[in-house]
Protein backbone atom coordinates (compact mmCIF):
# COMPACT_ATOMS: atom_id res chain seq x y z
CA UNK A 1 0.00 0.00 0.00
CA UNK A 2 1.00 3.36 -0.77
CA UNK A 3 -0.04 7.19 0.79
CA UNK A 4 -0.80 9.77 -1.92
CA UNK A 5 -1.64 13.38 -1.33
CA UNK A 6 -3.43 14.83 -4.37
CA UNK A 7 -4.49 18.70 -4.12
CA UNK A 8 -4.24 17.92 -0.36
CA UNK A 9 -6.23 15.16 0.27
CA UNK A 10 -4.49 12.10 1.13
CA UNK A 11 -5.84 8.12 0.14
CA UNK A 12 -4.02 4.76 0.52
CA UNK A 13 -3.59 2.95 -2.79
CA UNK A 14 -2.61 -0.63 -3.83
CA UNK A 15 1.37 -0.59 -5.28
CA UNK A 16 0.99 -0.41 -8.85
CA UNK A 17 -1.63 2.30 -9.06
CA UNK A 18 -1.61 5.23 -11.01
CA UNK A 19 -1.96 8.69 -10.03
CA UNK A 20 -4.91 9.10 -11.94
CA UNK A 21 -6.31 6.02 -10.43
CA UNK A 22 -5.85 7.30 -7.29
CA UNK A 23 -7.39 10.94 -8.05
CA UNK A 24 -10.70 9.18 -9.13
CA UNK A 25 -10.52 7.04 -6.05
CA UNK A 26 -10.40 10.40 -4.23
CA UNK A 27 -12.97 11.86 -6.73
CA UNK A 28 -14.41 15.58 -7.03
CA UNK A 29 -12.89 18.46 -8.62
CA UNK A 30 -9.16 17.75 -8.49
CA UNK A 31 -9.63 14.63 -10.95
CA UNK A 32 -7.23 15.11 -13.60
CA UNK A 33 -8.92 15.38 -17.24
CA UNK A 34 -8.07 12.82 -19.51
CA UNK A 35 -8.32 12.26 -23.29
CA UNK A 36 -6.57 9.51 -24.46
CA UNK A 37 -6.52 6.99 -21.49
CA UNK A 38 -9.36 4.54 -20.82
CA UNK A 39 -9.91 2.30 -17.95
CA UNK A 40 -10.81 -0.67 -19.46
CA UNK A 41 -8.06 -0.54 -22.21
CA UNK A 42 -4.49 -1.98 -21.55
CA UNK A 43 -1.94 0.17 -21.91
CA UNK A 44 -3.73 2.96 -22.87
CA UNK A 45 -3.12 6.61 -22.22
CA UNK A 46 0.43 8.46 -22.46
CA UNK A 47 -0.64 10.32 -25.31
CA UNK A 48 -2.57 13.83 -25.06
CA UNK A 49 -0.85 14.78 -21.81
CA UNK A 50 -4.04 16.53 -20.51
CA UNK A 51 -3.80 14.27 -17.69
CA UNK A 52 -0.11 16.07 -16.69
CA UNK A 53 0.37 16.53 -12.76
CA UNK A 54 3.38 17.91 -10.79
CA UNK A 55 4.52 15.91 -8.08
CA UNK A 56 5.77 18.40 -5.62
CA UNK A 57 7.03 15.23 -3.70
CA UNK A 58 8.74 12.05 -4.81
CA UNK A 59 8.29 9.77 -2.17
CA UNK A 60 9.28 9.38 1.86
CA UNK A 61 12.34 8.00 1.02
CA UNK A 62 13.37 10.86 -1.71
CA UNK A 63 11.50 13.86 -1.19
CA UNK A 64 12.90 15.40 -4.19
CA UNK A 65 10.12 16.67 -6.58
CA UNK A 66 9.95 15.17 -10.11
CA UNK A 67 11.71 17.58 -12.62
CA UNK A 68 9.13 17.54 -15.00
CA UNK A 69 5.41 17.53 -14.93
CA UNK A 70 4.40 13.93 -15.30
CA UNK A 71 1.44 12.14 -17.50
CA UNK A 72 -0.88 11.14 -14.50
CA UNK A 73 -1.79 8.30 -16.25
CA UNK A 74 1.21 6.37 -16.66
CA UNK A 75 2.87 7.56 -13.59
CA UNK A 76 2.88 4.93 -10.38
CA UNK A 77 2.48 6.24 -6.83
CA UNK A 78 4.67 5.79 -4.32
CA UNK A 79 4.77 6.24 -0.70
CA UNK A 80 4.19 9.43 0.79
CA UNK A 81 4.15 10.91 -2.60
CA UNK A 82 2.42 14.53 -2.92
CA UNK A 83 0.69 15.44 -6.37
CA UNK A 84 -0.64 18.84 -7.31
CA UNK A 85 -3.13 19.40 -9.69
CA UNK A 86 -5.10 22.33 -9.32
CA UNK A 87 -3.82 23.46 -6.88
CA UNK A 88 -0.33 24.37 -9.22
CA UNK A 89 -0.56 27.31 -11.88
CA UNK A 90 2.20 25.18 -13.74
CA UNK A 91 -0.15 22.79 -14.18
CA UNK A 92 -3.03 24.70 -15.17
CA UNK A 93 -0.71 26.49 -17.76
CA UNK A 94 0.62 23.75 -19.17
CA UNK A 95 -2.83 22.16 -19.64
CA UNK A 96 -3.86 25.16 -21.31
CA UNK A 97 -0.62 24.87 -23.40
CA UNK A 98 -1.97 21.12 -24.18
CA UNK A 99 -5.71 21.72 -24.92
CA UNK A 100 -4.65 24.74 -27.05
CA UNK A 101 -2.53 22.21 -29.44
CA UNK A 102 -5.44 19.59 -29.39
CA UNK A 103 -7.38 22.44 -30.66
CA UNK A 104 -4.84 23.63 -33.31
CA UNK A 105 -6.38 21.12 -35.90
CA UNK A 106 -9.56 20.27 -34.56
CA UNK A 107 -12.62 22.02 -37.13
CA UNK A 108 -15.15 24.11 -34.76
CA UNK A 109 -17.82 22.22 -36.35
CA UNK A 110 -19.27 21.19 -32.93
CA UNK A 111 -22.91 22.48 -34.67
CA UNK A 112 -22.68 19.49 -37.15
CA UNK A 113 -21.44 16.82 -34.68
CA UNK A 114 -22.85 14.38 -33.83
CA UNK A 115 -20.74 14.09 -30.80
CA UNK A 116 -21.31 17.48 -29.57
CA UNK A 117 -23.15 17.24 -26.02
CA UNK A 118 -20.82 14.28 -24.73
CA UNK A 119 -17.39 15.24 -26.64
CA UNK A 120 -14.41 15.27 -24.18
CA UNK A 121 -12.88 18.06 -26.04
CA UNK A 122 -15.80 20.11 -25.85
CA UNK A 123 -15.40 19.93 -21.80
CA UNK A 124 -11.62 19.83 -21.87
CA UNK A 125 -11.53 23.13 -24.23
CA UNK A 126 -14.75 24.72 -22.16
CA UNK A 127 -12.44 24.49 -18.79
CA UNK A 128 -9.06 24.55 -19.73
CA UNK A 129 -9.10 26.21 -23.60
CA UNK A 130 -8.61 29.96 -24.79
CA UNK A 131 -11.51 30.99 -26.30
CA UNK A 132 -9.29 32.25 -29.57
CA UNK A 133 -7.06 30.38 -31.91
CA UNK A 134 -3.29 32.06 -31.92
CA UNK A 135 -2.70 29.50 -35.32
CA UNK A 136 -3.36 31.37 -38.69
CA UNK A 137 -2.05 28.38 -40.64
CA UNK A 138 -5.01 25.93 -42.42
CA UNK A 139 -6.08 23.07 -40.59
CA UNK A 140 -5.55 19.41 -42.14
CA UNK A 141 -8.32 18.53 -44.46
CA UNK A 142 -9.05 15.03 -44.76
CA UNK A 143 -12.04 13.56 -46.63
CA UNK A 144 -14.80 11.56 -45.21
CA UNK A 145 -14.43 7.76 -44.70
CA UNK A 146 -16.86 4.99 -44.30
CA UNK A 147 -15.12 2.32 -42.88
CA UNK A 148 -17.77 -0.47 -42.87
CA UNK A 149 -20.98 -0.17 -42.93
CA UNK A 150 -21.81 1.67 -39.59
CA UNK A 151 -19.04 3.69 -39.02
CA UNK A 152 -18.24 6.98 -40.40
CA UNK A 153 -14.80 8.76 -39.60
CA UNK A 154 -13.83 12.12 -39.84
CA UNK A 155 -9.93 12.12 -39.90
CA UNK A 156 -10.26 15.86 -39.13
CA UNK A 157 -11.11 15.72 -35.87
CA UNK A 158 -9.06 12.72 -34.95
CA UNK A 159 -7.00 13.56 -32.07
CA UNK A 160 -4.96 10.89 -32.25
CA UNK A 161 -5.66 9.03 -29.24
CA UNK A 162 -5.20 5.46 -30.18
CA UNK A 163 -7.94 4.43 -28.07
CA UNK A 164 -9.84 3.11 -30.99
CA UNK A 165 -6.44 1.13 -32.22
CA UNK A 166 -6.23 -0.27 -29.20
CA UNK A 167 -10.37 -1.43 -28.85
CA UNK A 168 -9.26 -3.34 -31.80
CA UNK A 169 -5.81 -4.58 -30.19
CA UNK A 170 -7.59 -6.33 -27.32
CA UNK A 171 -11.42 -6.40 -28.24
CA UNK A 172 -11.31 -8.29 -31.38
CA UNK A 173 -8.69 -10.85 -33.35
CA UNK A 174 -7.98 -9.13 -36.14
CA UNK A 175 -7.44 -5.15 -36.31
CA UNK A 176 -7.42 -3.86 -39.45
CA UNK A 177 -6.90 0.06 -39.34
CA UNK A 178 -4.37 1.53 -37.16
CA UNK A 179 -1.83 4.78 -37.43
CA UNK A 180 -0.45 5.26 -40.48
CA UNK A 181 2.28 8.14 -41.53
CA UNK A 182 4.34 10.32 -38.81
CA UNK A 183 3.70 13.26 -36.59
CA UNK A 184 1.93 16.05 -38.53
CA UNK A 185 0.79 14.00 -41.02
CA UNK A 186 -0.21 10.80 -39.29
CA UNK A 187 -3.99 9.29 -39.64
CA UNK A 188 -6.35 6.84 -38.65
CA UNK A 189 -7.14 4.34 -41.39
CA UNK A 190 -7.48 1.06 -42.63
CA UNK A 191 -4.92 -0.42 -45.19
CA UNK A 192 -7.09 0.54 -48.73
CA UNK A 193 -9.99 1.26 -47.05
CA UNK A 194 -10.89 -1.89 -46.13
CA UNK A 195 -14.53 -2.15 -44.11
CA UNK A 196 -14.02 -3.28 -40.54
CA UNK A 197 -16.58 -5.69 -40.40
CA UNK A 198 -15.38 -7.28 -36.80
CA UNK A 199 -18.74 -7.93 -34.59
CA UNK A 200 -17.40 -5.68 -32.14
CA UNK A 201 -16.02 -2.29 -34.36
CA UNK A 202 -18.51 -0.11 -32.99
CA UNK A 203 -17.14 -0.10 -29.35
CA UNK A 204 -14.76 2.34 -31.21
CA UNK A 205 -17.37 5.10 -31.12
CA UNK A 206 -17.86 4.94 -27.84
CA UNK A 207 -13.96 5.00 -27.00
CA UNK A 208 -13.62 8.11 -29.17
CA UNK A 209 -13.13 11.13 -27.27
CA UNK A 210 -14.11 13.82 -30.04
CA UNK A 211 -16.56 12.82 -33.04
CA UNK A 212 -13.79 11.21 -35.26
CA UNK A 213 -15.82 8.08 -35.04
CA UNK A 214 -19.49 8.36 -35.58
CA UNK A 215 -22.43 6.01 -35.68
CA UNK A 216 -23.94 6.02 -39.21
CA UNK A 217 -27.28 5.06 -37.95
CA UNK A 218 -27.29 7.95 -35.70
CA UNK A 219 -25.81 10.33 -38.03
CA UNK A 220 -27.68 13.94 -38.01
CA UNK A 221 -30.96 12.16 -36.34
CA UNK A 222 -31.08 14.04 -33.29
CA UNK A 223 -29.20 16.42 -31.05
CA UNK A 224 -27.50 14.25 -28.23
CA UNK A 225 -29.81 16.22 -26.03
CA UNK A 226 -33.16 15.81 -27.07
CA UNK A 227 -32.94 12.03 -26.72
CA UNK A 228 -33.78 10.80 -23.52
CA UNK A 229 -30.88 8.03 -21.92
CA UNK A 230 -32.39 4.85 -20.63
CA UNK A 231 -30.76 2.01 -19.35
CA UNK A 232 -31.82 -1.60 -21.11
CA UNK A 233 -30.95 -5.03 -21.83
CA UNK A 234 -31.60 -8.13 -23.94
CA UNK A 235 -30.26 -11.62 -23.86
CA UNK A 236 -27.01 -11.25 -26.55
CA UNK A 237 -25.32 -14.34 -27.16
CA UNK A 238 -22.27 -12.32 -27.81
CA UNK A 239 -22.07 -9.40 -25.34
CA UNK A 240 -23.34 -8.46 -21.70
CA UNK A 241 -26.47 -7.17 -23.49
CA UNK A 242 -26.39 -4.32 -21.04
CA UNK A 243 -26.90 -1.41 -23.40
CA UNK A 244 -28.03 2.96 -23.31
CA UNK A 245 -30.40 3.13 -25.17
CA UNK A 246 -31.24 7.04 -26.43
CA UNK A 247 -34.92 7.52 -27.04
CA UNK A 248 -36.97 10.34 -28.71
CA UNK A 249 -40.44 9.45 -28.30
CA UNK A 250 -40.93 5.65 -28.80
CA UNK A 251 -38.10 5.34 -30.84
CA UNK A 252 -34.63 3.98 -30.41
CA UNK A 253 -32.25 6.68 -31.95
CA UNK A 254 -29.45 5.56 -31.03
CA UNK A 255 -27.88 2.30 -28.46
CA UNK A 256 -24.63 2.81 -27.08
CA UNK A 257 -22.59 1.04 -23.89
CA UNK A 258 -22.85 2.50 -20.74
CA UNK A 259 -20.71 5.05 -19.88
CA UNK A 260 -19.20 5.51 -16.12
CA UNK A 261 -18.67 8.92 -14.44
CA UNK A 262 -15.62 9.19 -16.71
CA UNK A 263 -17.08 8.99 -19.91
CA UNK A 264 -15.75 5.44 -20.52
CA UNK A 265 -17.63 2.59 -21.47
CA UNK A 266 -18.47 0.23 -18.65
CA UNK A 267 -18.79 -3.29 -20.74
CA UNK A 268 -18.42 -3.61 -24.62
CA UNK A 269 -21.91 -4.43 -26.65
CA UNK A 270 -21.56 -6.16 -29.95
CA UNK A 271 -23.06 -4.74 -33.26
CA UNK A 272 -25.80 -6.67 -33.12
CA UNK A 273 -26.84 -4.84 -30.45
CA UNK A 274 -25.58 -1.34 -31.36
CA UNK A 275 -26.95 -1.46 -34.78
CA UNK A 276 -29.55 -3.35 -35.83
CA UNK A 277 -31.91 -3.59 -31.92
CA UNK A 278 -33.69 -0.17 -32.91
CA UNK A 279 -36.98 -1.18 -31.77
CA UNK A 280 -37.69 -0.78 -28.68
CA UNK A 281 -39.44 -4.10 -28.16
CA UNK A 282 -36.14 -5.71 -28.41
CA UNK A 283 -35.77 -4.23 -25.11
CA UNK A 284 -35.66 -4.27 -21.41
CA UNK A 285 -36.26 -1.08 -20.48
CA UNK A 286 -34.38 -0.58 -16.83
CA UNK A 287 -35.24 3.01 -16.20
CA UNK A 288 -34.01 6.65 -16.83
CA UNK A 289 -30.38 6.65 -17.25
CA UNK A 290 -28.19 8.64 -14.82
CA UNK A 291 -26.75 12.00 -16.39
CA UNK A 292 -25.05 14.54 -14.47
CA UNK A 293 -26.82 17.47 -14.11
CA UNK A 294 -23.76 19.65 -15.43
CA UNK A 295 -24.26 17.97 -18.39
CA UNK A 296 -26.36 19.12 -21.63
CA UNK A 297 -28.29 16.22 -22.01
CA UNK A 298 -29.68 16.21 -18.51
CA UNK A 299 -31.69 19.41 -19.97
CA UNK A 300 -35.31 18.19 -19.55
CA UNK A 301 -34.27 14.67 -18.46
CA UNK A 302 -36.04 13.24 -15.27
CA UNK A 303 -34.88 10.55 -13.42
CA UNK A 304 -36.96 11.03 -10.36
CA UNK A 305 -39.37 9.00 -8.55
CA UNK A 306 -42.53 9.49 -11.50
CA UNK A 307 -40.35 7.96 -14.42
CA UNK A 308 -39.03 5.19 -12.35
CA UNK A 309 -42.84 4.56 -10.89
CA UNK A 310 -44.06 4.31 -14.51
CA UNK A 311 -42.37 2.10 -15.69
CA UNK A 312 -42.52 -0.24 -12.00
CA UNK A 313 -46.05 0.81 -12.46
CA UNK A 314 -46.06 -1.11 -16.68
CA UNK A 315 -43.47 -3.85 -15.03
CA UNK A 316 -46.60 -5.10 -12.59
CA UNK A 317 -49.11 -4.89 -15.18
CA UNK A 318 -47.42 -7.23 -17.35
CA UNK A 319 -46.64 -9.64 -14.77
CA UNK A 320 -50.79 -9.79 -13.76
CA UNK A 321 -51.33 -10.22 -17.82
CA UNK A 322 -48.93 -13.21 -17.80
CA UNK A 323 -50.72 -14.05 -15.18
CA UNK A 324 -53.74 -14.77 -16.48
CA UNK B 1 -85.22 37.82 1.30
CA UNK B 2 -82.49 37.87 3.72
CA UNK B 3 -79.52 39.20 2.47
CA UNK B 4 -76.40 36.59 2.24
CA UNK B 5 -74.03 39.36 2.92
CA UNK B 6 -73.70 43.29 4.07
CA UNK B 7 -72.11 44.52 0.88
CA UNK B 8 -75.75 43.96 -0.74
CA UNK B 9 -77.39 47.24 -1.23
CA UNK B 10 -81.01 46.95 -1.71
CA UNK B 11 -82.43 48.96 -4.80
CA UNK B 12 -85.09 51.64 -4.30
CA UNK B 13 -87.37 53.00 -7.36
CA UNK B 14 -87.35 56.15 -6.93
CA UNK B 15 -90.44 58.39 -8.39
CA UNK B 16 -88.08 61.11 -10.52
CA UNK B 17 -89.01 64.54 -10.77
CA UNK B 18 -89.92 66.32 -14.04
CA UNK B 19 -86.47 67.43 -14.85
CA UNK B 20 -85.15 63.59 -15.05
CA UNK B 21 -88.52 62.58 -16.71
CA UNK B 22 -88.68 64.78 -19.94
CA UNK B 23 -84.60 62.70 -20.55
CA UNK B 24 -83.83 66.13 -22.84
CA UNK B 25 -81.07 67.18 -20.89
CA UNK B 26 -79.67 63.91 -19.51
CA UNK B 27 -79.58 62.92 -23.70
CA UNK B 28 -77.94 66.38 -24.61
CA UNK B 29 -74.82 66.20 -21.73
CA UNK B 30 -74.33 62.54 -23.33
CA UNK B 31 -74.54 63.49 -27.15
CA UNK B 32 -71.72 66.42 -26.01
CA UNK B 33 -69.22 64.00 -24.75
CA UNK B 34 -69.88 61.55 -27.61
CA UNK B 35 -69.46 64.97 -30.36
CA UNK B 36 -66.39 65.79 -28.31
CA UNK B 37 -64.41 63.08 -29.23
CA UNK B 38 -64.87 64.16 -33.13
CA UNK B 39 -62.28 66.80 -32.52
CA UNK B 40 -60.33 64.73 -30.02
CA UNK B 41 -56.67 63.48 -31.69
CA UNK B 42 -57.59 59.91 -33.02
CA UNK B 43 -55.22 57.10 -31.01
CA UNK B 44 -56.06 54.29 -34.03
CA UNK B 45 -54.19 54.23 -37.17
CA UNK B 46 -55.08 52.74 -40.32
CA UNK B 47 -52.51 49.84 -40.31
CA UNK B 48 -51.47 47.90 -43.55
CA UNK B 49 -51.40 51.61 -45.04
CA UNK B 50 -49.63 53.84 -42.30
CA UNK B 51 -47.24 52.05 -39.92
CA UNK B 52 -46.02 53.03 -36.32
CA UNK B 53 -42.50 53.95 -35.83
CA UNK B 54 -40.95 50.64 -34.13
CA UNK B 55 -38.48 50.88 -31.70
CA UNK B 56 -34.57 50.02 -32.62
CA UNK B 57 -34.27 46.84 -30.64
CA UNK B 58 -38.21 45.26 -31.57
CA UNK B 59 -38.50 41.92 -32.01
CA UNK B 60 -40.50 40.49 -34.50
CA UNK B 61 -40.78 37.73 -37.21
CA UNK B 62 -37.62 35.59 -37.37
CA UNK B 63 -35.88 35.47 -40.51
CA UNK B 64 -33.32 32.85 -41.33
CA UNK B 65 -30.46 34.20 -43.05
CA UNK B 66 -28.95 33.03 -46.44
CA UNK B 67 -25.21 33.39 -46.91
CA UNK B 68 -23.56 36.02 -49.29
CA UNK B 69 -23.88 32.93 -52.19
CA UNK B 70 -27.28 32.27 -51.06
CA UNK B 71 -26.77 29.36 -48.96
CA UNK B 72 -28.56 28.58 -46.25
CA UNK B 73 -26.62 29.47 -43.17
CA UNK B 74 -28.63 27.38 -40.90
CA UNK B 75 -27.07 23.90 -40.09
CA UNK B 76 -29.45 22.56 -37.56
CA UNK B 77 -27.29 22.51 -34.55
CA UNK B 78 -30.35 22.85 -32.08
CA UNK B 79 -29.37 25.05 -29.94
CA UNK B 80 -31.89 27.68 -30.60
CA UNK B 81 -34.14 24.73 -29.39
CA UNK B 82 -32.50 24.30 -26.15
CA UNK B 83 -32.25 28.24 -25.73
CA UNK B 84 -35.93 28.67 -26.21
CA UNK B 85 -37.63 29.31 -23.19
CA UNK B 86 -41.21 28.65 -24.65
CA UNK B 87 -40.13 25.65 -26.48
CA UNK B 88 -41.31 26.90 -29.86
CA UNK B 89 -38.72 25.71 -31.97
CA UNK B 90 -38.51 22.26 -34.07
CA UNK B 91 -36.09 20.83 -36.51
CA UNK B 92 -35.01 18.02 -38.44
CA UNK B 93 -31.51 17.37 -39.69
CA UNK B 94 -30.81 15.89 -42.89
CA UNK B 95 -27.19 15.51 -44.88
CA UNK B 96 -25.98 17.45 -47.44
CA UNK B 97 -25.46 15.98 -50.80
CA UNK B 98 -23.09 16.17 -53.40
CA UNK B 99 -24.26 19.14 -55.71
CA UNK B 100 -26.14 20.67 -53.11
CA UNK B 101 -23.10 22.92 -51.92
CA UNK B 102 -24.30 25.93 -53.32
CA UNK B 103 -27.98 25.06 -51.05
CA UNK B 104 -26.59 24.77 -47.86
CA UNK B 105 -23.50 26.49 -46.26
CA UNK B 106 -22.88 23.25 -44.06
CA UNK B 107 -22.63 19.15 -43.94
CA UNK B 108 -25.57 19.14 -42.43
CA UNK B 109 -28.74 21.59 -43.51
CA UNK B 110 -32.59 21.87 -41.47
CA UNK B 111 -34.91 19.74 -44.10
CA UNK B 112 -37.61 20.93 -41.44
CA UNK B 113 -37.34 23.71 -39.14
CA UNK B 114 -40.89 24.97 -37.61
CA UNK B 115 -41.52 27.68 -35.39
CA UNK B 116 -44.87 27.93 -33.27
CA UNK B 117 -45.50 31.17 -33.29
CA UNK B 118 -48.44 30.97 -30.74
CA UNK B 119 -45.79 29.46 -28.31
CA UNK B 120 -43.04 32.25 -29.41
CA UNK B 121 -42.27 35.37 -26.72
CA UNK B 122 -39.97 36.57 -29.06
CA UNK B 123 -37.33 37.19 -26.43
CA UNK B 124 -34.21 36.52 -29.05
CA UNK B 125 -32.48 33.98 -26.91
CA UNK B 126 -32.54 31.82 -30.44
CA UNK B 127 -31.01 34.83 -32.53
CA UNK B 128 -27.70 34.93 -29.13
CA UNK B 129 -27.77 31.24 -29.23
CA UNK B 130 -27.41 30.98 -33.22
CA UNK B 131 -23.49 29.72 -33.96
CA UNK B 132 -23.95 30.70 -37.41
CA UNK B 133 -25.32 33.82 -37.40
CA UNK B 134 -28.44 31.84 -38.98
CA UNK B 135 -31.80 33.08 -37.29
CA UNK B 136 -32.77 36.70 -36.24
CA UNK B 137 -35.54 38.71 -35.20
CA UNK B 138 -36.46 41.23 -37.60
CA UNK B 139 -38.84 44.55 -37.50
CA UNK B 140 -41.89 42.41 -39.31
CA UNK B 141 -44.64 41.61 -37.60
CA UNK B 142 -46.73 37.93 -37.34
CA UNK B 143 -49.57 37.99 -39.18
CA UNK B 144 -53.19 37.45 -38.11
CA UNK B 145 -54.10 34.28 -39.57
CA UNK B 146 -57.64 32.33 -39.32
CA UNK B 147 -56.87 29.14 -37.71
CA UNK B 148 -54.52 28.06 -35.24
CA UNK B 149 -52.51 25.54 -37.94
CA UNK B 150 -50.93 28.77 -39.90
CA UNK B 151 -49.33 30.23 -37.27
CA UNK B 152 -46.37 26.82 -37.47
CA UNK B 153 -44.16 29.15 -39.67
CA UNK B 154 -42.13 26.48 -41.60
CA UNK B 155 -38.62 26.77 -44.01
CA UNK B 156 -41.23 28.31 -46.68
CA UNK B 157 -41.97 31.52 -44.44
CA UNK B 158 -39.20 31.74 -42.35
CA UNK B 159 -36.29 31.31 -44.73
CA UNK B 160 -35.47 34.90 -46.93
CA UNK B 161 -35.20 34.85 -50.81
CA UNK B 162 -32.42 33.88 -52.14
CA UNK B 163 -32.52 37.39 -54.88
CA UNK B 164 -31.03 40.55 -53.70
CA UNK B 165 -34.46 42.45 -53.50
CA UNK B 166 -35.59 39.30 -51.16
CA UNK B 167 -33.13 39.52 -48.77
CA UNK B 168 -34.47 40.54 -44.99
CA UNK B 169 -32.55 43.35 -43.68
CA UNK B 170 -31.69 42.59 -40.30
CA UNK B 171 -28.93 45.60 -39.60
CA UNK B 172 -31.66 47.64 -38.20
CA UNK B 173 -30.88 45.72 -34.83
CA UNK B 174 -27.63 45.22 -34.91
CA UNK B 175 -26.36 48.45 -34.00
CA UNK B 176 -23.15 49.15 -34.02
CA UNK B 177 -22.76 48.76 -30.21
CA UNK B 178 -24.00 45.23 -30.72
CA UNK B 179 -21.79 44.10 -33.59
CA UNK B 180 -18.65 45.30 -31.36
CA UNK B 181 -19.87 43.32 -28.45
CA UNK B 182 -20.30 40.38 -30.66
CA UNK B 183 -16.89 40.66 -31.66
CA UNK B 184 -16.13 40.13 -28.14
CA UNK B 185 -15.90 35.97 -27.70
CA UNK B 186 -14.56 36.11 -24.49
CA UNK B 187 -17.41 37.54 -22.80
CA UNK B 188 -19.63 35.09 -20.87
CA UNK B 189 -22.42 36.25 -23.39
CA UNK B 190 -20.92 35.36 -26.59
CA UNK B 191 -19.55 31.88 -26.02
Amino acid sequence: MAKVTIDGQSIEVPDGTTILQAARMIGGDNVPPAMCYHSKLKTSGGYCRTCIVKVSKGSDKDPRPMPKLVPSCRTTVMDGMEVQNNTSPEVLEARRGVVEFLLINHPLDCPICDQAGECHLQDLGYENGAAKTRYDFPRRKFNMIDIGPYIKMHMTRCIMCFRCVKVADQITDNRVHGMINRGDASEISTYIEKAITNDFSGNMIDVCPVGALTDKTFRFKSRVWFTKPMDAHRDCKKCSGKVALWEKGNEVLRVTSRKDKWGESEEWICNECRFEKKNIKDWVIEGPRHIDRHSVISLNHYENVVAKLKIDIAKQQKQLVDKK
Amino acid sequence: MQPLTNRSKVVVKKEMSLYEKIYLPAIISGMMITFSHFFRKKPTIQYPEQKREFSGTYRGQHVLKRDEIGAERCTACGLCAVACPAEAITMIAGERKKGEEKLYREEKYAVNYEINMLRCIFCGDCEDACPKEAIFLTDRMVKPENNRGSFFYGKDILVEGVEKEKRIDISRRQTAEVLEFKKHKEFDHNR
